[in-house]
């Protein structure tokens, strides 16, 4: 039970390093050690009103968070997306959206992740996100790189 | 015929962004339609980050840019003003985005079908040979697309009737 309690607020403490995640309400719900995070509805994530329609944007963003949560769970520097492919089974309609992120492949650098999206049921899921992420430790030390190098001359 | 398109476009431009709840929400601005292109750009925003430690903005972020920026050249592409849906959308990330800087997406409609446009789009911060992002995307036309969809007065009331969201705290 500790242990839950401690992935819990370990995975809101990375949340909390997302501002963005943190603005569209983003929460886990965590049952042993499978990690759901729920996109709450609001109005503010619509992007069709006269459908009704969820922002294929928040919903993308959402998963893309579901991912980084997934793979920072291990700690470290945040996950960066390399590449991203999303697509759009169903319309999302205005009402609580979850997802759940199966790391496919965990290499030393990059890791693979498929997250899957769902509203009324986990059968019927109504987006898909599979990509590449740099991983904690090669994260980091890209930054490490990257951070004093302010201008394209100074490469 | 093309300038009145034209005309029916940049009318209708400003709008498909205003009165996307979302694109508002992230602080989204029009810059420029034409006929299978579409220009937007996003300020810099504390609450978009996506790394509190490096102040980056959030990659999801740019995925809703380059989303409405490629829909809204979608939506340019076809002859007949239809909103559309995304079926699916690839992004790469080159690299963070620029803290403080303001990102500008470019999209273009290269093909479109009767029903389907592919449209590829890159966001950068002014230079786009140094992209932060680049995109390629498919959208199709709703089955339920009513051209009423762009009457500014429609959709400003269809934002005003929708759900409210849930309070915070319940069921959480």
């Amino acid at each position: 039970m500790s242990d839950q309690i401690n992935t819990k607020d370990h995975i809101m403490a990375a949340l909390a390093r997302l501002p963005y995640a943190e603005e569209l309400g983003i929460y886990p719900l965590v049952m042993g050690d499978e990690l759901t995070l729920v996109l709450p509805y609001a109005p503010h994530i619509i992007g069709n009103p006269m459908l009704k329609a969820l922002h294929g944007g928040a919903v993308g963003a959402f998963l893309e968070t579901t991912a980084i949560i997934q793979l920072g769970l291990n700690g470290g520097t945040l996950p960066k997306p390399i590449g991203i492919n999303i697509d759009y089974l169903r319309r999302g309609k205005p009402q609580d959206t979850y997802a759940r992120a199966i790391v496919a492949r965990q290499g030393s650098r990059v890791a693979n992740v498929r997250v899957k999206a769902w509203q009324d049921s986990v059968t019927s899921p109504i987006t898909i996100l599979h990509g590449n992420f740099l991983t904690a430790h090669a994260a980091k030390e890209d930054v490490s790189k990257e951070e004093p190098v302010k201008t394209k001359a100074g490469k | 015929m093309h300038e009145e398109k034209l005309k029916r476009l940049w009318d209708m431009a400003p709008m498909f962004v205003e009165g996307t709840p979302h694109a508002k929400f992230l602080g989204i601005k029009f810059v420029a339609v034409d006929i299978a292109r579409a220009t937007l750009s996003l300020p810099y925003d504390k609450k978009l980050i996506g790394n509190a430690e490096t102040k980056v903005l959030h990659g999801g972020v740019l995925t809703a840019l380059l989303d409405q920026a490629s829909g809204l050249a979608a939506v340019s592409s076809f002859d007949e003003m239809l909103p559309v849906a995304t079926l699916d959308l690839r992004i790469d990330y080159m690299r963070a985005a620029t803290p403080g800087k303001t990102i500008i997406a470019e999209a273009h409609a290269y093909k479109s079908t009767r029903h389907i446009a592919f449209v590829r789009a890159v966001a950068h911060e002014g230079d786009a040979d140094d992209p932060v992002a680049t995109s390629q995307a498919s959208f199709m036309t709703t089955a339920s697309g009513k051209k009423m969809s762009f009457n500014p007065l429609e959709r400003t009331k269809a934002v005003q009737d929708l759900p409210a969201a849930r309070k915070s705290g319940d069921a959480k």
